[in-house]
């Protein structure tokens, strides 16, 4: 379909913005822009009905089943919407006074004390935007520590070889070095190996639990142990809380801090790749680092706090306040007893789906599995040639959103599944059916499979031109 | 108890009983027992109604003010109706970020022309798809021009303090040393050369600055260049319909808060950070970037590009650790920036500069005198004739919400929206009360 830049015509717009009502008031010829900008020009329908077809070539949670792994792609309530579009919350400036701002500082200080409590931790900051950015503000809360004990040997960061890409990229961002440890027979982590890496250089131990497999660790207390008896401190990514929330808590299984992603464990959506949020979470020893400006109350005020010894800012405001607003909002509907219910039915459907799918693929592991679950399809690879990506560039087809492919890179021909605790029954046995008519399809015409998705707007884009020579912007034709 | 679960406990009953469970607790077997959780201390669910009456009530102790003349790095412009209704249609709202190029043409197209409009308003070659804010790419900025040899930052005192102190949060974990200028208002480009050194790699200026003030940009850019340094603007967006952009100004890296397009206030955030360079600089972008191809019928499509620098593949050796940006706020200013066009961004920072300037006149009458002389956008700073925490306090009470106060002295702002009639009526206010 065409490009704005190719419906724009000259002179076409909007009228949008009266007249000025004072005088023109002179600008030096050097600062004026010299080149206009070369904007797409409009009509307000042109608009409209290229943002419906763009729509049309979207899929969203709304548009039917996601079970994108580690992506926790639940429904996103539409209260939670409405609310984040009070005016009263719209239209407050980030730097008007503390008393014209309670009912913000109360959605910040109301969302910091329920998250502490559903992760078992004393303090919290909601300012990173996203799981990266919290990740990177909780590794510089291990980095303060150590510096304030003047143990600045400890430059060592493990990270497990299951773990999501961007805790090893956090780790150099936040000045560490990464140290990767391998998973044992069970998925889990090797302690043997971990016992081994572990010293006077360990800063800490990031770890997602259940870890990127879809398995709860049961060496959980023996793992922080570890790392606590070298001198390290602990770091949960919380990436997965969604198997768990309510039921077992990161600061009871020896986490010293935690980042949360609101856009997937508490209903938030993911617009296309953001905004999220990414708070960040600690025990009481780390509070004095946390970055600035968190909420405190007092009497019955809420107030802006630096901690004594801040690591500083990680962003210029208090954090992506509506998105914070949208996850309060759901926090309250679903309270203790819904956030249990969640938890427990997003593990139930993990299971059920697996548990119907291993009847013709392989999984990863043959264990009970958390929120989601990892199948290898390297034997159906070398007994068909059809591989993880046929089978899910071929589910396109059949309306359901791919699984997470070749992730992670420990398993060979990786698709990872997350059906989250929003899917019903009647879903995921639609999908079951879908994929176990992938796998006979798989043997009876791989060839189809190879070239699939058959009846999307287009095919398989030719990725490695796409990176040889980029085309990064619309360029007008002369 | 209010939740969105579509299954009954029936069904999840049977669900179990195919799978040989008894309970969902018996799923959690691998949990050891003396870490599960007794008791969660969060109040019950409620029903839609009561939150939604819950969460209006707590909205309520906000006082948001319909005559506001306060900017400083967050900005009240108009949004056109047509960008709200664009931006929370429910596929854009709901989708994850676009791995399955297949399904996800829209999202993909859509960020394409974002990094187009980018590219047009700041006159540089490439864009990013977004980073978190303008202070976060302001600090990933720096460290595009970072190597092994240079590894100091040369940043002008006169940005603003809080993007100030998130460079310096990143610099120093990554032992990036940041110098700042002793400018008081205005960056002097003379004495910004003496400060640069052999590890210097890169100046940063914000242009308007904090105060308001059109930097000497070019200036500083042949400076920099003739040492072999490269330069950062820091640029308010709306500001690029009237003024010279980034890249008439021979500028390496362009970034700002993309907020005044089309995002309202919200307490600070979601914001945008927007990123755009030259195409030498184009590898060491961090984060997403869309980029066109073909697929197999030679149809056009676009796809997530130059993976090679990202987390997913290259973990510790990755240019940035960005996974989820602000992909609708880039939706956002993109839609913005299509229904303004050209001439409606040049007519809207012409209204800012001229309101600003009506507002400096003004002010001026009633005593309160401008702190410099220098040209400005749509900021500036004067003295104030009065305890400036006395006089926010009296115009609260009227509705109105003063600019920003800086120890003795005022940082007033002006856009389109601070019409002459609003204008007019601050000056009666201020006189009522001085």
């Amino acid at each position: 379909m065409k490009l704005l830049f190719e419906l724009s015509s000259e002179n076409k717009k909007l009228d949008l913005i009266p007249d000025c009502d004072v005088r023109s008031y002179e600008l030096e010829d050097k600062y004026l822009r010299k080149e206009k900008p070369g904007l797409p020009e409009l009509s307000e329908v042109d608009l409209s009905r290229h943002y419906t077809e763009l729509c049309k070539q979207t899929f969203g949670v709304n548009d039917g089943f996601y079970p994108l792994g580690s992506c926790t792609m639940k429904y996103n309530p539409r209260i939670d919407e409405e609310m984040a579009s009070l005016r009263d919350f719209t239209d407050v400036h980030p730097l008007q006074g503390e008393d014209s701002i309670q009912g913000s500082l109360e959605v910040l200080y109301r969302t910091q004390e329920l998250l502490c409590e559903i992760t078992g931790m004393d303090g919290m900051s909601l300012q990173p935007a996203a799981g990266a950015h919290g990740e990177y503000t909780g590794l510089l809360l291990i980095r303060r520590y150590h510096q304030a004990r003047h143990d600045e040997e400890r430059v060592n960061i493990i990270v497990p070889d299951s773990a999501h890409g961007t805790n090893p990229a956090s780790a150099v961002m936040a000045g560490f070095k990464v140290i990767n440890v391998p998973s044992n027979a069970d998925g889990g982590v090797d302690l043997d190996e971990l016992r081994k890496v572990v010293g006077k250089d360990t800063a800490g131990l990031m770890l997602t639990n259940p870890n990127t497999l879809g398995l709860f660790d049961p060496n959980i207390l023996e793992i922080t142990k570890i790392i606590h008896e070298a001198g390290g401190l602990c770091y949960y990514d919380g990436a997965n809380l969604n198997a768990i929330m309510g039921r077992v808590r990161p600061g009871d299984m020896g986490f010293d801090c935690i980042h949360l992603n609101l856009h997937k464990t508490f209903g938030t959506p993911h617009g296309g790749g953001g905004p999220g949020s990414g708070p960040v979470g600690c025990k009481e020893f780390l509070k004095e680092y946390l970055p600035m400006e968190t909420v405190k109350k007092e009497g019955d005020r809420y107030v802006l706090h630096n901690a004594e010894h801040s690591l500083g800012r990680v962003r210029s405001y208090y954090g992506n306040f509506l998105v914070i607003v949208k996850a309060l909002t759901y926090i309250l509907t679903l309270g203790r007893e819904g956030i249990i219910a969640s938890s427990g039915k997003a593990v139930l459907n993990a299971n059920y789906m697996m548990n119907a799918l291993k009847k013709c693929y392989d999984v990863a592991y043959e264990r009970t599995c958390m929120h989601e679950f990892v199948l290898c399809l390297e034997g159906l690879k070398k007994e068909t040639g059809v591989s993880a990506m046929d089978i899910a560039k071929a589910s396109l087809d059949y309306g359901v959103h791919p699984p997470t492919m070749y992730f992670p890179l420990i398993v060979h021909e990786a698709l990872m599944f997350e059906p989250t605790e929003t899917e019903s029954k009647e879903v995921i046995d639609n999908a079951i059916a879908v994929y176990t008519k992938l796998y006979e399809l798989a043997h009876e015409d791989p060839e189809y499979l190879h070239s699939a998705p058959h009846d999307q707007p287009i095919g398989r884009p030719n990725e490695t031109e796409a990176a040889r020579n980029p085309i990064l912007r619309y360029q007008k034709e002369c | 108890m209010g939740n969105y679960i579509p299954d009954t406990v029936s069904i999840q009953k049977e669900m179990l009983q195919s799978i040989g469970k008894e309970s969902i607790d018996a799923l959690y077997e691998d949990v050891p027992s003396n870490v599960r959780l007794k008791e969660l201390h969060i109040p019950e669910g409620k029903p839609e109604m009561a939150v939604a009456s819950a969460m209006k009530k707590i909205a309520a102790q906000n006082k948001v003010y319909d005559s506001l003349f306060r900017g400083a790095g967050a900005y009240r412009h108009y949004i056109p109706a047509i960008v709200k209704g664009i931006v929370t249609k429910e596929e854009f709202l709901t989708a994850y970020t676009p791995y399955q190029a297949e399904i996800s043409q829209g999202v993909l197209q859509s960020i394409f022309e974002y990094q187009t409009q980018i590219c047009e308003l700041t006159g540089l070659d490439v864009s990013n798809a977004s980073v978190y804010d303008g202070a976060v790419a302001a600090a990933e900025a720096v460290f595009m021009t970072i190597d092994k040899n240079k590894t100091e930052a040369l940043v002008s005192n006169t940005i603003d303090p809080r993007v100030l102190e998130v460079i310096r949060t990143y610099g120093e974990s990554r032992n990036v040393r940041i110098t700042v200028t002793d400018d008081l208002y205005k960056t002097d480009a003379t004495k910004l050369a003496d400060l640069i050194n052999e590890n210097t790699a890169c100046v940063l200026v914000q242009s308007p600055n904090y105060y308001g003030i059109i930097e000497d940009v070019e200036e500083i850019v042949s400076i920099a260049h003739e040492k072999k340094i490269k330069v950062i603007e820091s640029v308010n967006p709306i500001s690029l319909g009237l003024l010279k952009s980034p890249g008439e100004l021979g500028v390496d890296i362009a970034v700002g808060e993309g907020q005044p397009l089309g995002m309202p206030l919200s307490f600070g955030g979601p914001y945008l950070g927007f990123m755009a360079t030259t195409k030498e600089l184009t590898r060491k972008l961090p984060g997403r970037i869309v980029g066109q191809t073909t697929d197999h019928e030679g149809r056009r499509c676009f796809v997530l590009t130059l993976q090679a620098r990202e987390q997913h593949i290259r973990r510790e050796k990755a240019s940035s650790n960005i996974c989820s940006n602000e992909a609708l706020c880039a939706m956002t200013a993109s839609v913005y920036l299509a229904a303004v066009g050209p001439e409606g961004l040049h007519k809207v920072a012409k209204n800012c500069y001229d309101h600003a300037h009506y507002l400096k006149e003004s002010l001026a009458s009633i005593g309160f005198k401008a702190v410099n002389e220098e040209p400005f956008f749509h900021e500036f700073l004067t003295d104030s004739p009065i305890d400036p925490v006395v006089l926010e306090k009296k115009l609260k009470e009227k509705g109105i919400l003063i600019g920003l106060i800086k120890d003795d002295k005022i940082l007033w702002c002006a856009t389109e929206l601070n019409d002459k009639e609003e204008i007019d009526h601050l000056i009666k206010a201020i006189r009522e009360v001085i």
